[in-house]
C-alpha cells in the first residue's frame, strides 16, 4: 500500500474540518470541527515521521495534542462564558462587530 | 485489536485492508459530523474518527501517539465536549439553512480547491520516494524513543508546553468564574418571600407529600383535611411524567376498623 | 509748508457720520442740522486755509500734513499724508461749499422722509471721502478716497433701495465703477513698478527717465479710472440710472463733485500726461466721443434728471477733452469744472425744487408753465441754463468758449475735428436745454389737476439763489486777469505750453460759439412751441435710439452681459461637470469599492473564518505554483 494515502486521507479530513468551521453555526461544533483538522495534521506528521524514518513528527504531533487540549479547555469556556451571557451556542450571535 | 494494529504495520497487505476499510469509514464519519444536526451525534461521530485515527497511528509505529490520541481525545477531551454540550443544552438542534449569503458556497469552492491544491502537492512531492521506516528509530521502543527525543532535543519545548498548559488551566477558570452580582439567598428571605407574595396559603411552606400513618413517599400526594389529595405536595414533574400514585387508595376506612 | 488742520477737513464729517450712524433713532431730530454745521466748519476750515494759502507767495502755497506711516514694507514706505495744493483748495471750496449749500437743501427736501438721518450721514461720508480723494498725496492715498466716494455713491443711489430698480440702478453703477477701479489699481501698480513710489512727487520725480510706452500704460489706465468715475464713453452707462438717488444727490455727487473726479485724476496726473502723446489722444478721444454722446442723449430725454444727467455727461467730456490737450488745457478743465460745478448743482436742485412741487414727478411732458407759480426756481434754473449754454457774461461762456478755442488750436486735421466737436456739442448743449427750460417753465400747463405746484421753502430756494449768483460771477471771476490760471499754474506747470498754432482769432471762435448757441435755441424755441402730453411715437430712427441711451445699455447686454454670462454658465457647468465630476468619480469609485469591502465585514467570525480559509488557499497555491 501507497503510505501517501494516509496524507491524502489526512488532507481530505483537513478539508472537511475546514468545511465545518466555515459551515456550521454552533460554536461546540465549530470546535470540534478545529480538533478534527488538528487530528488530520497530526495524522499528517506521524506519516511524516515513518516516511522519514525519525521521531521528530511524531513529537511534533505530540506537542499538537497537548496544544489542542490546552485550546479545548480555554475555547470551551470561552463557550460556556458566552452561553451563560447570551443563551445561545452560536457563532453567529456573537455579531456585534458587523457594520 | 491492539495487537492486530501493531501486527498490520509489518506487512503490506494487512495494512492495506485495515486502510481501506478504516479510511472510507473515517471519511463518513467526518462528512456525517459535519451534516448532522445535533452536535451530539457531530461529538460521536468524531469520537469515532479519533479511534480510527488511533489505529492509524498504531498502525504506523506511533504507539504511544496511538495510546495518548485514545487516552487524551476520545478520553478527556470528548468527554469534555459532551460535558459541554450537556451543560449548554443537549436538546438544541442547530438549524442547517445558511444565512450568511454566498457563504456555503464559497466555502465548498474553497474546500474543493483546498483538497485539490493538497492532493495534488502530495502526489507530486512523493513521487519517486519509498518510506524509510520507523523500525530503526524504534528499536529501543517507541516510548523511549520518543522519551529521548523529548528531554533532549526538545526539552525546551516541553518546558514550554507545561507553561502553556497551566496558564491555560487558569484562563478557563477565569473565564469560568462569574461574579456573584446578588447576595446569597438564605432562609430568612425566602420566608419574607414567602409573606411578601399573593397568597398566605403558602406561608408556612409546600405541603410534604405522602400521606400520614399508611403510607409517606414522594411519588403519593398528602390528603387535605377533607379526604382530597393536596396537588401542590408533590414535584410537577412526577405529575408530568404520570409517576404519580394515587393517594385515595392509602386513605383511613375508620367506619370498617370499627365493624371489624 | 506743514499744517495741521489739514486732517480736520476729513475727520470732522467722517466723525459726524460714524457718529449719526450709531446714534440710531435718538439722533433723528437733530442728525441733519448736526451734519450741516459739520459740513459748514468743514467748509470754515477750507476758507481759512484758502486765506492762509492766498498770504503766501506763488511757490510757498502747498502744504502738508503727514498723518501716520502706514505701509512700510522695505524700501516701500505709503504714509498717509495730506497735500493741500492750489489744485486741491479749489475742490476743497468746490466740495465743502456746494455740499454744505445742498445739506442746506436737503433739510427741507428730505424732510418728509424717516431715514432723513441717514441720508445725511452719508453725505458727511460722501464729503469726507471726496475730501480726503482730492487732499492725499500719494495715488494710495487717493484710492481709498475713489473708493470712499463709490461706496457713497452706491450707498446714496440706492437710497430708497426698496424700490428694486432703484437698488438695480446702484449696482448698476457700482460695477461699472468697479471697472474703472481696476484702471485705477492697475495704475497704481504700474507706478510702483516703474517708478517705485505711489506718491505724486515720487512719480513726477521718476517720469522724465520713463518710457514712453509705460507712460502710455500708466495715462491710459488713469483714463479708464477717470471714464469708470466721470461716467465717460465707454463707462458712461451708469450716470443715467444714477438719477435714482435723491435730488441733492444727483446735485452733490452726480454732476457738481464725485463725477468730476475723473478731471481731477487726469489734471493732478499731469506730468504723465505730459509725457505721453499717445495717452492725451486717448484723452481727447474719450472726451470728445462723450460730449457728443451725452448731448445727443440729452436731446431726448423726457426726465428732467435724465435730461440733465446726460448733460452732465457731456460737460465732463468738454473737460475731459480740455484736459487731454494738455498743459495749455488743465487749468480750463479745472475752471470749466468748477463753473459747471455751480450750474449744474443750481438746476438739479431747480429740477429738485420743481419736482418737489410736482409730488415727484419728472416727466417734463407733464410740466409746463411752471415759471409762473415758482418764480424763484424758474430765475435760479433760468440763470444756470444762460451758464450752461455760454451765453455771455455767465460763468459757462467763459470756461466753455475756451474749451473751443483751445480745441480749434490743437493744431492740423485734429484741431478741427477736435473744434468741430466743442462747437457742435454746444449748438446741441444749447439745443436740449432750451428744450428743457421751454418743456418745463414755458407754454401750457399740462399736468392734472391733481398736481399742486408751489414754489419751494426758503431753506431750498435759498442754496439755489447762492449757486445762481455762483453760475453768474465765477466765471468772469475765474477769467479776469486769468486768476485761475496763474492761480494753478505752480500746480499744473503752464510754462510748459506749446506755442500752437491759432488757427482762428479768439473773437471768432467766440462768434462762432454764440452763432451755435444761437442755433441750437432757436430751433429748439420753434421745435417745442407745442408739447404733446405723451411722447410722439413715430419719431425717427435718430429719436428712438436717443431716447435709449444711444443703445448702450442694448450694447453693454449684448457684447459684456449676454456672452459674459454664457461664459459663467459655462464654467459652471465645467466645474459641475468636469471638475467636480472628477471629484464625484474618485469619491464614488472609493465608496463604491469600499460598500463592496465592507460586507466582508459584516461581523460573522465564520465568514472572517472563511476568508482565512481562501487566505490559506492562496498561500498553497502559491507553493503549488512555485514548486511547479
Amino acid at each position: 500500500m501507497d503510505i501517501s494515502n494516509y496524507l491524502y486521507l489526512s488532507a481530505i479530513l483537513f478539508t472537511i474540518g475546514a468545511i465545518g468551521v466555515v459551515v456550521r453555526r454552533n460554536a461546540i461544533v465549530v470546535f470540534m470541527c478545529v480538533e478534527l483538522m488538528l487530528n488530520a495534521a497530526n495524522l499528517a506528521f506521524v506519516t511524516f515521521s515513518r516516511i522519514n524514518g525519525n521521531l521528530d513528527g511524531q513529537v511534533a504531533s505530540f506537542f499538537t495534542m497537548v496544544v489542542a487540549a490546552c485550546e479545548v479547555v480555554v475555547g470551551l469556556a470561552i463557550i460556556v462564558t458566552m452561553y451563560r451571557s447570551r443563551r445561545s451556542a452560536s457563532v453567529d450571535d456573537a455579531s456585534l462587530l458587523k457594520r | 485489536m491492539l495487537n492486530f494494529a501493531l501486527e498490520v504495520g509489518k506487512t503490506h497487505t494487512p495494512e492495506a485492508v485495515l486502510f481501506w476499510f478504516l479510511a472510507p469509514l473515517a471519511v463518513l464519519s467526518a462528512l456525517g459530523m459535519l451534516m448532522a444536526k445535533k452536535a451530539v451525534h457531530s461529538a460521536l461521530l468524531l469520537a469515532w474518527i479519533m479511534i480510527s485515527l488511533a489505529i492509524f497511528y498504531i498502525a504506523e509505529d506511533a504507539l504511544f501517539l496511538g495510546i495518548v490520541q485514545v487516552v487524551v481525545y476520545t478520553g478527556a477531551v470528548m468527554m469534555l465536549f459532551l460535558f459541554i454540550l450537556m451543560l449548554v443544552g443537549v436538546d438544541t438542534a442547530d438549524s442547517l439553512v445558511e444565512n450568511i449569503k454566498g457563504q456555503r458556497a464559497a466555502s465548498i469552492a474553497a474546500a474543493i480547491g483546498l483538497a485539490g491544491l493538497l492532493t495534488s502537492l502530495i502526489g507530486r512531492a512523493n513521487m519517486g520516494r519509498s518510506a524509510v521506516g520507523l523500525t530503526g528509530a524504534n528499536a529501543n521502543g517507541n516510548v523511549q524513543g520518543l522519551a529521548e527525543q523529548l528531554f533532549t532535543k526538545y526539552v525546551w519545548a516541553f518546558e514550554v508546553i507545561s507553561a502553556l498548559l497551566i496558564t491555560a488551566a487558569l484562563g478557563a477558570m477565569v473565564l469560568a468564574h462569574s461574579q456573584r452580582i446578588r447576595s446569597r439567598t438564605i432562609q430568612r428571605d425566602q420566608s419574607i418571600a414567602r409573606f411578601r407574595g399573593s397568597s398566605l396559603a403558602e406561608a408556612a411552606g409546600l405541603p410534604g407529600s405522602g400521606v400520614y400513618a399508611r403510607h409517606n413517599a414522594v411519588d403519593v400526594p398528602a390528603l387535605l383535611p377533607d379526604g382530597t389529595p393536596a396537588p401542590t405536595s408533590i414535584s410537577a414533574v412526577l405529575e408530568a411524567r404520570g409517576d404519580m400514585i394515587e393517594s385515595g387508595t392509602f386513605a383511613l376506612q375508620p367506619k370498617e376498623e370499627e365493624e371489624n | 509748508m506743514t499744517s495741521s488742520h489739514l486732517v480736520y477737513l476729513i475727520a470732522l464729517p467722517l466723525f459726524s457720520s460714524a457718529f449719526l450712524i450709531l446714534m440710531g433713532r435718538k439722533a433723528d431730530k437733530w442728525g441733519h442740522i448736526f451734519a450741516t454745521l459739520i459740513s459748514a466748519a468743514v467748509f470754515g476750515v477750507g476758507v481759512s486755509e484758502f486765506m492762509a494759502m492766498h498770504s503766501r507767495a506763488g511757490d510757498m502755497r502747498a502744504v502738508t500734513q503727514h498723518l501716520f506711516s502706514w505701509i512700510s514694507v522695505g524700501t516701500f514706505q505709503v504714509d498717509a499724508s495730506l497735500l493741500l495744493d492750489q489744485l486741491s483748495i479749489c475742490f476743497v471750496l468746490l466740495i465743502s461749499g456746494v455740499g454744505t449749500l445742498i445739506h442746506i437743501y436737503s433739510i427741507a427736501y428730505m424732510s418728509h422722509d424717516k431715514d432723513r438721518r441717514r441720508f445725511f450721514a452719508y453725505l458727511n461720508f460722501f464729503i469726507a471721502a471726496m475730501l480726503l480723494l482730492v487732499l492725499g498725496d500719494s495715488y494710495l492715498n487717493l484710492y481709498v478716497g475713489w473708493e470712499g466716494v463709490g461706496l457713497a455713491s452706491y450707498l446714496l443711489i440706492g437710497f430708497w433701495n426698496q424700490k428694486p430698480t432703484y437698488a438695480t440702478a446702484a449696482k448698476k453703477a457700482f460695477v461699472a465703477n468697479r471697472v474703472g477701479d481696476v484702471g485705477l489699481s492697475l495704475a497704481i501698480m504700474i507706478a510702483f513698478a516703474q517708478f517705485g513710489s505711489v506718491t505724486f512727487d515720487g512719480v513726477k520725480a521718476g517720469v522724465h527717465g520713463a518710457s514712453p510706452a509705460a507712460l502710455t500704460a500708466l495715462g491710459a489706465m488713469l483714463l479708464l479710472a477717470a471714464a469708470g468715475k466721470s461716467a465717460q464713453f465707454p463707462l458712461q452707462s451708469w450716470l443715467g440710472d444714477a438719477m435714482a438717488g435723491p435730488t441733492p444727490v444727483s446735485a452733490l455727487i452726480h454732476a457738481a463733485t464725485m463725477v468730476t473726479a475723473g478731471v481731477y485724476l487726469i489734471t493732478r496726473s499731469n506730468f504723465i500726461f505730459d509725457g505721453s502723446s499717445t495717452a492725451r489722444l486717448l484723452v481727447v478721444i474719450v472726451g470728445g466721443i462723450t460730449l457728443l454722446f451725452g448731448a445727443l442723449i440729452g436731446t431726448a430725454k423726457d426726465d428732467i434728471k435724465k435730461a440733465l444727467a446726460a448733460s452732465t455727461m457731456s460737460q465732463i467730456g468738454y473737460m475731459i477733452l480740455a484736459s487731454g490737450l494738455g498743459p495749455v488745457g488743465y487749468a480750463i478743465a479745472i475752471m470749466h469744472l468748477l463753473t459747471h460745478g455751480f450750474f449744474k448743482a443750481g438746476m438739479f436742485l431747480g429740477a429738485g425744487s420743481v419736482m418737489h412741487g410736482m409730488d415727484d414727478e419728472v416727466n417734463m411732458r407733464r410740466y409746463g408753465a411752471i415759471g409762473k407759480v415758482m418764480p424763484i426756481t424758474f430765475a435760479t434754473f433760468g440763470l444756470g441754463y444762460l451758464a450752461i449754454i455760454g451765453v455771455p457774461p455767465f460763468a459757462g461762456f467763459y470756461s466753455k468758449d475756451k474749451i473751443i478755442e483751445i480745441a480749434f488750436n490743437a493744431g492740423g486735421t485734429k484741431g478741427i475735428i477736435l473744434g468741430g466737436a466743442t462747437l457742435l456739442g454746444a449748438a446741441i448743449t444749447a439745443f436740449y436745454m432750451t428744450r428743457l427750460m421751454v418743456m418745463t417753465f414755458a407754454g401750457s400747463k399740462r399736468w392734472d389737476d391733481k398736481a399742486h405746484p408751489h414754489e419751494s421753502p426758503v431753506l431750498m430756494w435759498l442754496p439755489m439763489v447762492v449757486l445762481a449768483i455762483g453760475s453768474v460771477a465765477t466765471g468772469f471771476l475765474f477769467n479776469s486777469g486769468n486768476s485761475l490760471v496763474n492761480w494753478l499754474a505752480p500746480v499744473l506747470n503752464p510754462n510748459n505750453v506749446e506755442s500752437g498754432s491759432e488757427l482762428m482769432k479768439p473773437i471768432v471762435v467766440s462768434s462762432l460759439a454764440l452763432l451755435a448757441v444761437i442755433l441750437g435755441v432757436a430751433l429748439a424755441v420753434t421745435k417745442y412751441r407745442t408739447v404733446p402730453v405723451e411722447a410722439p411715437e413715430d419719431v425717427s430712427i435718430f429719436t428712438k435710439v436717443a431716447r435709449r441711451d444711444l443703445l448702450q445699455d442694448a450694447f453693454n447686454e449684448t457684447v459684456l452681459m449676454r456672452p459674459g454670462q454664457i461664459l459663467t454658465a459655462g464654467l459652471v457647468k465645467t466645474d459641475y461637470f468636469a471638475i467636480d465630476g472628477l471629484v464625484r468619480l474618485i469619491g464614488a469609485v472609493v465608496s463604491g469599492t469600499s460598500t463592496f469591502l465592507r460586507r466582508i465585514q459584516n461581523g460573522y467570525v465564520r465568514s472572517y473564518a472563511l476568508i482565512m480559509v481562501i487566505g490559506a488557499l492562496a498561500l498553497i497555491a502559491t507553493i503549488w505554483v512555485v514548486t511547479l
